[in-house]
């Protein structure tokens, strides 16, 4: 049988159920795969024993009415797995062994996948390049020296590169769409409260999502059917019938009306990213979609509001680090305090550390008011220009990123800008909305592009069905050359 | 207004991170460009505006409050950095 790792997840499938590869030599392939890749750094940790222990069980006692039957799955380091070191990109993690199943993960191991290993992040999921992680930069496939994009780096390096036949992400301001996009994959942020965030380790609770990444619209489906669901154990867990995403997958999107947001068109943005968006508007006319121009005013705050709220909270759920109950211990400190303050300051890194003062500043005594709650009222604003476009709107298309991928070292100097990579990503987190990042085309030095698929809270079949017919018409193909191996 | 220093060492006991002095000085030119980036805020008038608290539709969830588990203490302390049998330990806090 030719390369089955190149092949899709829902090809793959198809190849499992029909007995033409088995699991074990399916999860074979993937470790040979990984076993070459070493370059790319995508992975902190491999569990290959363990995964050809449960192929072997899969193989021995097949269920092939799962929907991810005898599948290996990376996934991302941020969530937690029983038994499996999680570091989440960081040295405050380095000897952390969970001793429970995040619940995402646990829904994808109860749909008949197991796991591969854990796949390199920005540190705490802070990072747009994943070059926070303390376990080293992760290489993009698509050119040497070329950003993954960030936090979910790793994810998207071994997704593009065969390394997984599909992986997870989690998105706080556009760490799996942002990724997705650079590495001309697919990915999906659902809507706040769609996936459980129990076992996962939290950076912004109120932002934070976990969601697909994967080589098509039909496998984004399948992963996202597969992890999804309510989850008595995450207080925002949304109570409500389980979609079937995958089967309900539809290409007629005649007569959906799509919003073309005015305010997307940034300066000094490379003129290919408005030709892409052209391209993808025009696509999507031609199968029958009605395009309306929208405004969301209030769009160029967002990115400054989500610099306020995601370090504020990430300052309180990072508290936890103390070296006193789990994780690094400093071994210098005389008394409990210095204790902490050199654990924490040998633990994180320095963009950890930037945020974690941000967000301990903006919360102190006597600045709340002036920066925190002026957030959270811009936030409202946001939203609100979401709520009333989709009134008289179904979908929303922009571009994912205003660049395609970038030089490691290139923005490490200049965290503003670094930040600045994530304007188009950000403001659905702040309204806890679904997007879709879909591969669209390459800009003249053949780095991919992305084109984002905005939809109304839990629309997420919607914007699939629209990346689908839009998949269809588009003719990417993601052409990457296996130079690392 | 503008972070200096002594502001961000005041800031950094709070959050409990030592910072050397060496690094106050990137610490505080980072810092500073952060907050005049978000200070753009500045410009919108929000006194009419209710601060969102919640992006769900929906309220927080009650529930019974007893037990669902436990007896767990080993794989609790299965983690810290110095254990001793059933305690986690620290630096010695009282004289």
């Amino acid at each position: 049988m030719a390369d089955i790792t190149n092949q899709s997840l829902n090809e793959i499938i198809e190849n499992i159920k029909t007995k033409k590869v088995s699991s074990t030599d399916l999860t074979k392939a993937y470790i040979k795969n990984i076993e070459s890749a070493k370059k790319l750094n995508a992975f902190v940790t491999t569990t290959f024993d363990q995964a050809l222990d449960k192929a072997k069980q899969f193989d021995n006692k097949p269920n092939f009415n799962q929907l991810l039957p005898g599948i290996p799955l990376a996934v991302k380091d941020l969530f937690c797995t029983e038994n499996t070191k999680t570091t989440a990109g960081s040295n405050i993690l380095n000897n952390f062994i969970p001793s429970y199943e995040s619940t995402v993960t646990k829904n994808l191991w109860n749909n008949g996948s197991f796991l591969l290993g854990k796949l390199n992040c920005d540190e705490f999921a802070m990072g747009s390049s994943n070059e926070t992680s303390h376990y080293g930069n992760v290489i993009n496939p698509v050119g040497d020296q070329l950003v993954p994009g960030g936090s979910s780096g790793g994810s998207s390096s071994a997704l593009a590169a065969d390394l997984t036949p599909a992986t997870i992400g989690t998105d706080t301001g556009g760490s799996i769409r942002q990724p997705a996009s650079f590495t001309g994959t697919v990915g999906l942020k659902p809507t706040y409260g769609l996936c459980s965030r129990w076992g996962i380790v939290a950076f912004a609770s109120s932002l934070d999502q976990a969601g697909p990444m994967t080589k098509t619209i039909k496998d984004c489906a399948i992963m996202l059917e597969s992890m999804s669901g309510f989850d008595e154990k995450d207080s925002t867990s949304i109570n409500k019938k389980k979609e079937q995403y995958s089967k309900n997958l539809k290409d007629n999107i005649k007569g959906l009306k799509i919003g073309i947001p005015k305010e997307y068109r940034v300066d000094n943005m490379p003129k290919e990213v408005d030709e892409l968006w052209e391209k993808g508007k025009k696509i999507l006319k031609d199968l029958g979609a009605q395009l309306i121009d929208i405004s969301l005013p209030h769009t160029k705050y967002a990115l400054p509001t989500y610099y306020i709220v995601a370090p504020a909270e990430a300052s309180s759920n990072l508290a936890r680090y103390d070296g006193v109950r789990y994780g690094y211990r400093s071994k210098q400190g005389k008394d409990l305090i210095e204790m902490y303050e050199k654990t924490r300051s040998e633990g994180f890194g320095d963009e950890v550390k930037r945020r974690i003062l941000i967000g301990t500043y903006v919360l102190s005594s006597g600045y709340y008011d002036a920066y925190y709650l002026k957030a959270q009222k811009v936030r409202q604003l946001i939203k609100k220009d979401f709520d009333d476009s989709f009134t008289k709107i179904d979908a929303i298309l922009t571009p994912s990123t205003p660049s395609s991928a970038f030089k490691i070292g290139e923005k490490t100097n200049d965290p503003v800008s670094m930040y600045l990579n994530d304007i188009f990503t950000v403001p659905v987190n702040l309204a806890g909305l679904p997007a879709l990042s879909m591969p669209a085309g390459v800009d003249k030095q053949g780095y991919p592009l992305g084109l984002q698929l905005i939809g109304k809270a839990l629309d997420e079949q919607k914007i699939l069905n629209i990346g689908y017919a839009f998949e269809k018409n588009c003719g990417f193909k993601n052409e990457i050359k296996k130079w690392w191996s | 207004m503008s972070l200096d220093k002594e502001k961000i060492k005041h800031v950094a006991k709070l959050a409990r991170i030592s910072v050397d002095d060496a690094k106050v000085e990137s610490l505080t030119k980072d810092l500073n460009s952060i907050f005049k980036f978000i200070e753009q805020l500045n410009e919108l008038n929000t006194d009419k505006v209710e601060p969102l608290t919640s992006i769900l539709n929906q309220s927080l969830r009650s529930r019974k409050d007893e037990i669902s588990d436990g007896k767990i203490r080993e794989k609790v302390l299965k983690n810290s950095p110095k254990e001793n049998e059933e305690f986690f330990v620290v630096p010695k806090v009282v004289e």
